[in-house]
């Protein structure tokens, strides 16, 4: 329970700042973009180990922004679920932002050039045309990236360790079973379930876009 | 009033245009490539020339010198695209007033229920444009400019997408806002549209302005006849409506005589267009033809092409007409400059395509 908490929280708090990246890397022209683009796809290319050994450095109690969170806002994300809901954002991250931009690059930008011909800035091209047009694309980015959270293991682990009930995801549960010998009932048990949820949550994601798709492409 | 003078240097191609587009419909032609849709892009803010200046109604949109580039959404002009470009997850209705909300509260134009109203387009409020035919979308599109209540309107080639019939329920429309005084500047690769609208026109070739006037001095100077394809030159005439002969015929009055036409609009001026190559000319009264029409008036200028034919201009009145004939014509009747000649023209070949309202 404590992973779809994790998940949920890390897919929500990262959207806002998956779509405004998705829409800079898709639309702006400005230099050095690539850096950007690199950063956002580090985690999709490095071994999970390094992403959370680096989380531990720049988010730990002595990292060096850590460091400043624990000091003057009294908020640690090591070893606390809220550090394993910071892994599963930042590994699921990329998954978000090529989806989003994917479907930000599909919407034409003669839409969006007429919407500012009749008077909208372009804020509020953004949330009347581009938003509404990218929706199945950002559902299908959370979707994912709901999965990859819900199955992160590496950077969880190295990040926030393994303590039952405190930052114990799910994979570490079943990864903990399956260390001892005789509970591998337990950890069957777990898989099951890891398996509903993915499986929900794509039936739930195809039935939502496919809604919004109709509703978009109006008959 | 709009003024455009702009420059861009695109590399293998560069636009540097000045024109101005007094009161009513101005027409931007010109073949592809000619720089029409950058000079109308410029102007709705869609796209950045390196140097020029732009002002509408006397408010300076654009200019380089003073910096001044203001977006497109404090321009305010109703841009109508080539394509509809409707936002497909809105319905007809919300397209429609999408722009009216962002309209500055003083602004002027007609309302909601008058633009349906004469656009026909009520029965389709709750669609989705997904669900329109083409002319609907394109009606929807010119509606939803219209209502963003814009100093002027922009059209690059809204007839362009759509067939004959389609086009026939468009056009009277335009002419109906080019009655209402909004201006207008109409991207046109289409003499007959232009003929049918516009009050100015602006002559585009390889990003430059060729000519600019009166759409009648434009069309019936001989010189830029070839420019608009040899077989569609033509020059407007004015004509007034004189009432209906037994026959069914209609009679029209022109500055150089009765013009019996199939068809016409109900209306008592009419613009009526007569394509160069309908036109045979004689230096005597003709007699025993069947065709009906005879202009008279005065050659006033010959210009030959290097194809053995002549575009000749027939002045009539203060308009004139242009007739397009061989050179062999030209020196065995001795036509030149000064001499009176009567224009034939056959009344089939005077089509309601060629009549317009004025």
């Amino acid at each position: 329970m404590l992973s779809l908490k994790v998940s949920t929280i890390a897919v929500g708090a990262s959207l806002p700042l998956g779509v405004w990246v998705a829409a800079l890397l898709a639309r702006s022209n400005m230099p050095g973009l690539w850096i950007v683009n690199a950063i956002v796809h580090l985690p999709l290319i490095l071994p999970p180990v390094v992403t959370g050994y680096a989380l531990l450095l720049t988010f730990g109690r002595r990292g060096f922004i850590g460091q400043y969170l624990d000091q003057y806002l009294g908020f640690t994300f090591a070893f606390q679920w809220t550090g394993a809901a910071l892994a599963a954002a930042v590994m699921s991250f990329p998954l978000m932002v090529r989806a989003i931009r994917l479907a930000i690059e599909a919407v034409d930008p003669k839409l969006e050039h007429a919407a500012s011909t009749l008077g909208a800035s372009r804020i509020e091209v953004f949330f009347t045309v581009t938003l509404p047009l990218i929706l199945p694309g950002v559902i299908a980015g959370m979707i994912l990236a709901f999965a990859k959270a819900m199955g992160e293991f590496g950077a969880t682990i190295t990040f926030v360790s393994n303590i039952p009930g405190r930052t114990q995801t799910l994979p570490s549960a079943i990864y903990s079973f399956l260390q001892v010998p005789g509970a591998e009932l337990q950890a069957a048990r777990l898989a099951g379930i890891s398996v509903v949820v993915a499986v929900g949550a794509l039936v739930i994601s195809e039935f939502v876009a496919r809604r919004v798709a109709k509703r978009i492409g109006g008959a | 009033m709009l003024e455009v003078s702009l420059r861009h240097d695109f590399g293998s191609f560069s636009v540097d245009v000045d024109f101005t587009a007094p009161k009513g419909v101005t027409a931007l032609f010109g073949a592809s490539g000619a720089g029409k849709t950058t000079v109308v892009n410029a102007v709705a803010g869609l796209f950045r020339p390196a140097q020029g200046r732009i002002t509408a109604e006397g408010v300076t949109l654009f200019d380089t010198d003073k910096h001044i580039n203001l977006p497109p959404r404090k321009r305010r002009v109703g841009y109508v695209f080539q394509e509809p470009r409707l936002f497909p997850h809105m319905s007809v209705r919300s397209n429609l007033l999408y722009g009216a909300r962002f309209a500055p509260r003083d602004a002027t134009g007609p309302d909601f229920d008058a633009v349906i109203g004469m656009l026909g387009i009520g029965a389709l409020l709750d669609r989705r444009p997904g669900a329109l035919s083409g002319g609907e979308k394109s009606r929807v599109s010119l509606g939803r400019a219209l209502l963003s209540k814009p100093r002027m309107l922009l059209m690059d080639e809204p007839l362009a997408a759509l067939d004959a019939p389609r086009r026939e329920e468009i056009l009277p429309f335009l002419e109906s806002l080019r009655d209402a005084g909004m201006p207008v500047l109409l991207v046109s690769h289409s003499i007959a549209e232009v003929a049918r609208l516009a009050s100015t026109v602006v002559l585009l070739s390889k990003g430059r302005v060729i000519a600019s006037g009166p759409t009648g001095e434009i069309l019936s100077d001989p010189a830029l006849a070839p420019r608009f394809g040899a077989g569609e030159a033509g020059a407007i005439i004015t004509a007034h409506t004189a009432g209906r002969d037994a026959d069914g015929l209609i009679r029209l009055e022109t500055a150089g005589g009765p013009v019996w036409v199939t068809d016409a609009p109900e209306a008592a001026h009419l613009r009526l267009r007569i394509q160069a190559s309908d036109v045979i000319l004689s230096r005597e009264a003709p007699a025993g033809l069947s065709a009906l029409n005879v202009l008279t008036g005065t050659i006033r200028r010959i210009e030959e092409e290097a194809d053995g034919r002549a575009f000749v201009q027939i002045a009539i009145g203060d308009e004139a007409i242009l007739s397009r004939v061989t050179l062999r014509s030209v020196r065995a009747l001795g036509l030149a400059p000064g001499v009176a000649c009567h224009a034939i023209v056959k009344s089939v070949a005077v089509s309601r395509d060629d009549l317009a309202e004025i």
